[in-house]
This record gives C-alpha cells, structure tokens and sequence, in this order.
C-alpha cells in the first residue's frame, strides 16, 4: 500500500491510448509467465550435466530424480501456499513425521489396519494445520513463531511417542512404490505420477477458481482483501488446512519411497522446500509465485545433487551452489518487485 | 426536492476515551454529488466508515431508501449496494486489471464447472471489465490484463473508481480520491464522478480539494468537531467562507430550507 502512495507520486501516464483496452499480446504473455525462469534454469542444468557426466541423461537417472522428488515436492506444494499468503511453514516436515509414525504406530497390527491407519493420519494433519491456521487468522499471530513453536513442539512429541525405527508391511500404506515401465525401460512409480497430478490439481485451483485469485489477493494485500469483501480468515485457514492434507500426502510419499520411518526422519524438510519455493519463482513476500515452479525448484535442487555426485565433485560444493541459487532467486524477486513499483 | 438516498441521524463512534463522532448527522439525496469537508480529526473519515460498513457506530441509526440498515462489516453495505473507494486504495498489486475489478466477486463458468469446481470466467470477467471501462470513458489503461502494479497512481485511482461505479447500486463513497494525483489526474477523476452521477448514482467525495469540491458538488456538508456544522451549496458562498466555516473561524450559517432535505 505504500508502494501504491509511493507510484501515485510519479508522473502522469503516457498519452492517452485512444484505441482503447486491448487484449495482452503473446510476447507479453510469455515475458511475464514466472515458471519460464525456472524451467529455464532446469533445461539449462539437465543440457550441461548431460555434456559434463556420461550418464546423467540415462534412463535410470532421470527416472530416480523423479522419483527422490516426491516428498520434498509434495511437503513444498504446501509451503507455497502458504507463502503465497504472506506466511511460511517451518513445521511442515515436523507434521509429516509425526503422522508418518502415528500411521506406522496404528498399522502395526496388520494390512487390514492400515486404511484406518491412514485415516486417522489424515485427520491429524488437517487438525494441526487448523491449529496454525487459526492461530494466523483469528489472533493474528505471525505464522513464523507459529510454526516454529509447532516445529518444536512436534520434534519432542515425535520422540515421546516413539524413539525407534518404523516399519510398515507392504499394503495400502506402500501403493505409492508401485509402477511400472514406460517406453520399455523409463521406470515411473504411482508415487510420481501422484506428485504430477497434486501439482496440476493445485495449479488449476490457483489459477482458475476463485478461491485462488482468493489466495493470491491475501497475500498481496489483505487489508484490500478484506475490504472487496473477501473472508480473509476462511481463506487463510482453508490454506493452512490444505496444506496439512498435502503433508499427509507427503507421508504417504515417504512410505512410498521407503517402508521405514522415525522420529529423525526429514531433519531439513522445512528449509529444503522453503529452497525449492524461492528457486521456483515464488515470493517470500506472499502474493506472486506459482506451484508448478515450486515443483521445478525441487527438481532443480535434486539435479544439482545429481549432476555434481556423477561429475566427482565434493557433496559440500552442492550445498554452496544451492545456496547461491537462493539468493539469487531471493535478488531476482527483490528486483523484479522494485521495478515493478 | 429530491428523496434521500442515504441518511445517518445522531451517529456517535468513540476510540477509547476519544469521541470521534458526536451526534452526526448525514443525508445524501438521489443523483448528486455531495463533498463532506472537515479539518483533520474532525471526525469525517469515522462518520464515513460507519456508512461504508468499515467501523460500527456506538449509537446512531443508518438508513438507506428510508429502512434502516446495520452494516457489520464493509461486505454488508457491498450487498446493500454502497462501494466505497478507500484513499490508500484497495487492489492486490500483482494481480491484473480485470481480476482486481471483479475480486471477491469473480463471475464463475456456468454449468458444473462453475458450481462444482468452482472455476472463474476469466473471458467473461475481462469482457464486462472493458465494456466498463468504454462506459466510463476510461482510455489511459492499456489492457485489462496489465497487473495492477504496472499502473500509475492515476490509473489505479480510475480502476479503484470504475469498481466502485461497476458495483455500486445505490451509492458510490470516495475517501480523498485526488489527494495522491497530479492536476491532470485529478480532473479525469472529477470527470469521473460526474459520470458515475450522469448514472443516477449518487457520490459521496470526501476531499481536503476545496476547489475541486466546488468544481463537483453539488451540496457541500462541513463537518466540524464530530458533528454536521451546516450544509451548504457552492454557489451561495466563497471558497474562503467555506475554509472559514470548516475551521470555525466563521460561524456556520443555518441550514437552509433548500438546501435541507
């Protein structure tokens, strides 16, 4: 709103446009897609690992890198909804583990248990989201101290609850391992296909519904939000709740990739997703980004990984380099944000 | 004379130990434009809020074509037909043109893709939002589908109004409009206004502008220490009668009979 005061003191528009609105031109459309800076910064990562290492682009490969992508991409499609409200998630990885053991803990007594196992799973996570969510919209409460103090909160009662290793049978709970073959040796797991479809289900509701122009609204400016006679509490807590589903859906993910979990499991699930969403386009500021990109910028990460293990260079540079990457999409934004004013 | 739109009788709002509004009066009648002026803290902005449903009176009663209405929140006076264009405006920066002219109030498809997923009918949003702008004679914007953030004060202020205009059934508030713009700007808002009131809607301007007050209104109420000091009409007084009026400096002459509702 400042920036609003602040570009109402500039100069008066250009001479006026007498042929009147008209509609945006193609070139505009593309310049200002914000997934194009990440795929970009994908296609250019897979095109140089590919000329760098021998058997970056193999079959097997590319299909593990999809499949490592599910659960920090599942955790990440939360966190940018989040986001793109203006708050962030620290607890989302804490909400995750914590299921994944109560699931664990529940099915423990066989297959058959494992579909309540799962419900009650579920619910748990729609329940501590409400818990942030209405602790964000109804008293205020800035959403970073709040999941911090959930974060905490969990990690103890994640080891309270149980300090081992849990293992689920094959059943229900592992149906995201499964898949088959595609194209005769390109291995694609249910896991993945779930994670493509989560991350086009939530784009079309971003993009297309009300309640995702709802979102961005609030996270561009409630108070505006607000006053066009929006629910900003329902919309904040409508996201917060989803966004514990899709952790939910993230726990299912992890099982999917392996049948074994424990309380130490994902220690930097926060923080890799909040890496994936910044790399993916998405402001920190709330209001502008999208969860394909989020998408994008895990997988950019975990090319990154990828490619620098198969060149022979030390696991720490993959570090600095993800790192630089987030500040570079942190400065980018920063710039893009300025101009814009 | 002409009926009474909107009409607040003896509206008192306290902050704490502080009265902003003390026993106000207000009364906008059909088709005019009516300025409400005041020095600062002179209770205007509260007095406003109560009939844009942003603050709720302490005591006072609102009526609206004669009934009473009770508005808890600035969603209710939408529903009841009262759009109000706030001075630090009210759009979501990043999203474009047309999406913030329709936000909270996105035409949906029709069919089941409407009603059960809910999808928004961005071609039919963007339809109405340039039939609006023709209507308006709004030519400085480019695109409908420019995000907001790419305008400049002047043209926020004209999508902020055309809003307003678009949605407004029975009244249109503005807060200030012109206290951000340059000259130029300032007189496609007025023109603005005397378009939306060319309607039959009726304007509420508040404004600190007394020569672009003269310029539109068609009654000017003078608010002073949180009350109605008087109404008058532009063309019985000066404008330094006015400032005078406002300020106290000048006694605040009887309402006169025409002038009254």
């Amino acid at each position: 709103m400042t920036g609003s005061l602040q570009a109402a003191e500039e100069e008066a528009p250009a001479a006026p446009d007498t042929s009147g609105t008209r509609a945006a031109t193609i070139t505009d459309r593309i310049f200002r897609n914000p997934v194009l800076g990440p795929l970009g910064a994908l296609i250019v990562l897979i095109i140089a690992f590919s000329i760098l290492t021998q058997n970056f682009l193999s079959v097997d490969n590319t299909s593990l890198i999809l499949q490592q992508s599910v659960v920090v991409g599942t955790l990440a499609l939360g966190q940018t909804i989040i986001i793109l409200t203006g708050g962030i998630d620290l607890a989302n990885g804490a909400i995750m583990v914590l299921a994944s053991l109560v699931i664990a803990k529940l099915a423990a007594g066989g297959v058959g248990q494992q579909w309540p196992a799962m419900f009650v799973g579920l619910l748990l996570c729609a329940l501590l989201g409400a818990i942030s969510g209405l602790l964000v919209s109804r008293l205020g409460l800035p959403p970073f101290i709040v999941t911090l103090g959930l974060l905490t909160i969990l990690q103890a009662t994640s080891r309270l609850y149980t300090k081992q290793t849990l293992l689920v049978d094959e059943g229900p709970l592992t149906f995201l391992s499964k898949g088959g073959y595609l194209f005769g040796q390109f291995q694609i797991t249910i896991g993945v296909v779930v994670v493509l479809l989560s991350v086009a289900v939530l784009h079309f509701s971003l993009t297309r519904t009300s309640w995702g122009r709802h979102v961005y609204a609030v996270g561009n400016n409630d108070l505006a939000a607000k006053r066009t006679g929006i629910n900003v509490r329902r919309v904040l807590l409508s996201v917060y709740v989803l966004a514990g589903l899709l952790y939910a859906l993230a726990a299912l993910q992890a099982f999917g990739r392996s049948p074994a979990t424990s309380p130490n499991a994902f220690p930097t699930a926060n923080l890799d997703t909040i890496t994936a969403v910044v790399i993916g386009g998405t402001s920190l500021f709330g209001g502008r980004g999208t969860v394909l990109g989020s998408y994008l910028g895990a997988l950019i990460v975990l090319v990154l990984q990828s490619g620098l293990t198969q060149a022979g260079i030390d696991p720490l540079y993959q570090n600095i380099v993800t790192g630089v990457l987030v500040i570079a999409a942190v400065a980018l934004d920063a710039i893009t944000r300025r101009k814009a004013r | 004379m002409s009926e009474t739109v909107l009409e607040a009788r003896n509206i008192v709002k306290r902050y704490g130990h502080v009265t902003a509004v003390n026993g106000a009066d207000f009364d906008l009648r059909a088709g005019e434009v009516l300025a409400v002026i005041g020095d600062n803290g002179a209770g205007k902005s509260s007095l406003i809020k109560v009939l844009s449903g942003d603050v709720i009176a302490d005591s006072g009663e609102v009526l609206l074509d004669g009934k009473p209405v009770h508005f808890r929140s600035p969603h209710d006076a939408q529903q009841a037909g009262i759009e109000t264009v706030y001075q630090d405006l009210a759009m979501a920066p990043a999203l474009d043109i047309a999406t913030n002219l329709f936000l909270g109030r996105e035409i949906k498809r029709k069919g089941p893709l409407g009603s059960v997923l809910r999808m928004i009918d961005t071609k039919e949003m963007r339809k109405q939002s340039r039939q609006q702008m023709d209507e308006l004679g709004i030519t400085t914007l480019q695109s409908i589908t420019q995000p907001v953030d790419s305008l400049s004060g002047g043209q926020r202020q004209t999508v902020a109004v055309a809003r307003a205009a678009a949605f407004g059934r029975k009244v249109v508030i503005m807060d200030e409009p012109t206290a951000a713009l340059g000259v130029r700007e300032s007189k496609g808002v007025l023109d603005l206004i005397k378009r939306i009131t060319g309607r039959g809607i009726p304007v509420v301007l508040i404004s600190h502008d007394i020569p672009a007050v003269f310029e539109v209104a068609d009654r000017i109420h003078i608010h002073r220490l949180g009350r109605r000091a008087t109404v008058v009409r532009p063309q019985d007084h000066t404008m330094n009668e006015v400032v005078g009026i406002m300020t106290g400096a000048l006694p605040a002459p009887p309402v006169k009979d025409e002038v009254a509702s």
